[in-house]
């Protein structure tokens, strides 16, 4: 609490109150951003709600040119990107977290891991996107041939390992703090009937933390729904519904890269930033749900 | 019978003991697994770095630090006004963020039951989920299109608004793990209250907030996606930041998408430029926590 303390010296007194009215305003300027952000985008957005209402969501046509604005493959591309990676980069994310909260909690190995998942949330989006575009896409393309589909390299897998990749760090800073804080005695009374490692893990911890890997997860799909600059490199920028995971596709975000600062038109600027409304809530809604379940699963 | 007995008493014995190197080989197993995966996990990481660095190290020279980019065709060439321009921007962004995030951060770590402390702090956790391209949107609401065009300010603005979560919660949590005795004892002394904050606990927790700064440039160098409509990029020197300015990250997306092998080349040596600065500012934020650490 800010104490209340009032002083005779009317100097200091008027210091005092001056600073403390900048605590509080700088915490209302903080609110304030946040509704700010909230209302440029639904305003600037309303012309494209206006014109094309629910139908922004179901239309399959985005052609800019003919003044259509569908945004149906590009919400599928972000749905089926994020998920696929969400997908892909599961099963190791919890297999590091158990690693770093139950079988290495300290010591030089601990610190080591940690250190080298920090640096892969370290590592710039752009970064990934260039490195994929040249390593990944090549062995893409491969897999592609020997599976007989068309050679494209880039699209939606393409996208979706690097994204695997992004988020991995994500999801494992969570879950291995929730991991870590399950509770000694738990474990030692499952010991002590004579249960291994691997019991401990599969029917004490796991059904413990469940809620708390489960918001580890979220916050990681919340990251890839927004990712932007290395799906735009890898996907394929294409306009049209994605036919299947190899496939080239686009999604919201990277549509906002490609065409926001080139968009002429009211509508079309407004259609690209109701996609970024859309993301906005998307991705906090998200994030407070997130939110709230580790606070109750920490308290 | 008692024979009977027996056998079946034996027969579960072993059937136990079966059970049991079951389950411990069932454990080795699932050890091995999780162990397996990790490893697999860090692969990515060294193969990045290891690639990155092959590629760029031949790129990068005395040359590529100090020129402008050539046209394409020509050989050779540097990036010397993106390096400039992201030092520039972040230099900016540092100014606009830090006072205000260390500010909010102040008045967090006082406050924690108000309803203002609860909005903001909630105000500031949505901040930090937002995607990058959505704050681009925003910045481009707010400056770029009231001022008329593209500008290197506005690519600032866009950053800090990036940096600021992270600077907040780094003040928050080191501020709060000061004890309140040093806070009374100054207060006691008569020292007023903005005195005892400024000049006792800001100081004191000041390694805590000068970690949480470093690790958010860190995190905010190598952001593109903001700067794609708001510093825009330029092919010139410019240093005025009311003009589109270049910056690493943008060169690297423009080269890395073009056909161009002489681009892409400079694109790895600014990968690598970036890299490096990167893990630099991480080990200079190692060093400062544990060497300069708040202690209680």
């Amino acid at each position: 609490m800010i104490p209340a303390i009032t002083f005779k010296n009317n100097g200091i007194n008027f210091k005092e109150k001056a600073f403390k009215k900048t605590l509080t305003l700088s915490a209302i300027v903080a609110v304030i951003i946040l509704i700010a952000i909230f209302f440029t985008l639904l305003v600037n957005s309303f012309p494209s709600l206006k014109a094309l209402g629910a139908g922004f969501f179901y239309d399959k046509t985005w052609d800019p040119v003919a003044d259509e604005y569908g945004a149906l493959p590009f919400l599928v591309g972000t749905l089926l990107t994020s998920f696929l990676a969400l997908l892909i980069s599961t099963p190791f994310s919890i297999a590091v977290s158990i690693f770093l909260g139950e079988y290495y909690k300290k010591g030089i190995v601990a610190e080591t891991f940690k250190n080298v998942i920090d640096l892969l949330a370290g590592i710039p989006s752009v970064i990934y996107g260039f490195w994929g575009l040249f390593v990944l896409v090549p062995i893409v393309r491969i897999i592609e041939i020997k599976l007989n589909v068309p050679p494209y390299g880039v699209g939606i897998f393409t996208s979706s390992i690097i994204l695997a990749i992004m988020i991995l760090p994500f999801s494992v800073s969570l879950s291995r703090q929730v991991i870590s804080m399950v509770p000694d005695h738990l474990k030692e009374a499952a010991y002590s009937l004579g249960a291994t490692r691997f019991e401990v893990i599969t029917k004490i911890i796991i059904p413990y933390t469940k809620s708390g890997l489960f918001a580890g997860l979220l916050l990681a799909l919340g990251r890839a729904l927004g990712e932007t600059m290395a799906v735009t490199m890898l996907i394929g920028n294409t306009h049209s519904i994605p036919t299947g995971i190899f496939s080239p596709g686009n999604t919201m975000a990277s549509v906002i890269a490609n065409e926001f600062s080139e968009a002429t038109g009211k509508i079309y600027t407004s259609a690209l930033i109701e996609m970024g409304l859309f993301l906005f809530v998307v991705a906090t809604v998200i994030n407070i749900i997130g939110k709230q379940i580790i606070k109750r699963f920490t308290l | 019978m008692l024979k009977i007995a027996l056998i079946n008493m034996n027969d579960s014995k072993s059937e136990i003991e079966k059970q049991t190197a079951h389950r411990n080989r069932k454990n080795k197993r699932f050890k091995g697994v999780i162990i397996a995966a990790t490893i697999i996990s860090t692969l990515p990481l060294l193969f990045i770095l290891f690639y990155i660095f092959r590629q760029g190290i031949s790129a990068i020279n005395w040359q590529f630090l100090t020129h402008l980019p050539k046209p394409v065709g020509e050989a050779g060439g540097g990036v010397s006004n993106a390096l400039v321009g992201s030092i520039l921007i972040l230099l900016v962004s540092c100014i606009i963020a830090i006072p205000v995030g260390i500010v909010i951060g102040i008045y967090l770590s006082e406050e924690t039951k108000s309803r203002l402390a609860y909005y903001c702090r909630l105000a500031v956790d949505v901040l930090q989920g937002i995607p990058s391209i959505v704050i681009g949107i925003i910045i481009y609401e707010w400056i770029v299109r009231p001022m008329g065009g593209f500008s290197a300010f506005s690519g600032s603005v866009a950053l800090a608004l990036m940096m600021l979560p992270s600077i907040i919660k780094s003040t928050e949590e080191t501020l709060k793990l000061l004890p309140e005795s040093l806070k009374e004892a100054s207060l006691a002394l008569g020292v007023p209250y903005y005195k005892t904050m400024l000049k006792i606990i800001v100081p004191t927790g000041l390694s805590g907030i000068l970690t949480g700064v470093i690790l958010s440039i860190s995190r905010v160098i190598g952001e593109t996606a903001p700067l794609l409509f708001t510093a825009f990029g330029s092919p010139f020197m410019t240093t005025d930041i009311f003009k589109p300015m270049s910056s690493l990250p943008l060169i690297i997306f423009n080269y890395a998408t073009s056909p161009y092998e002489d681009w892409h080349q400079l694109a790895w040596g600014a990968s690598m430029l970036l890299i490096l600065m990167i893990l630099i500012l991480n080990i200079i934020s190692k060093i400062v926590q544990s060497k300069w650490k708040v202690q209680f």
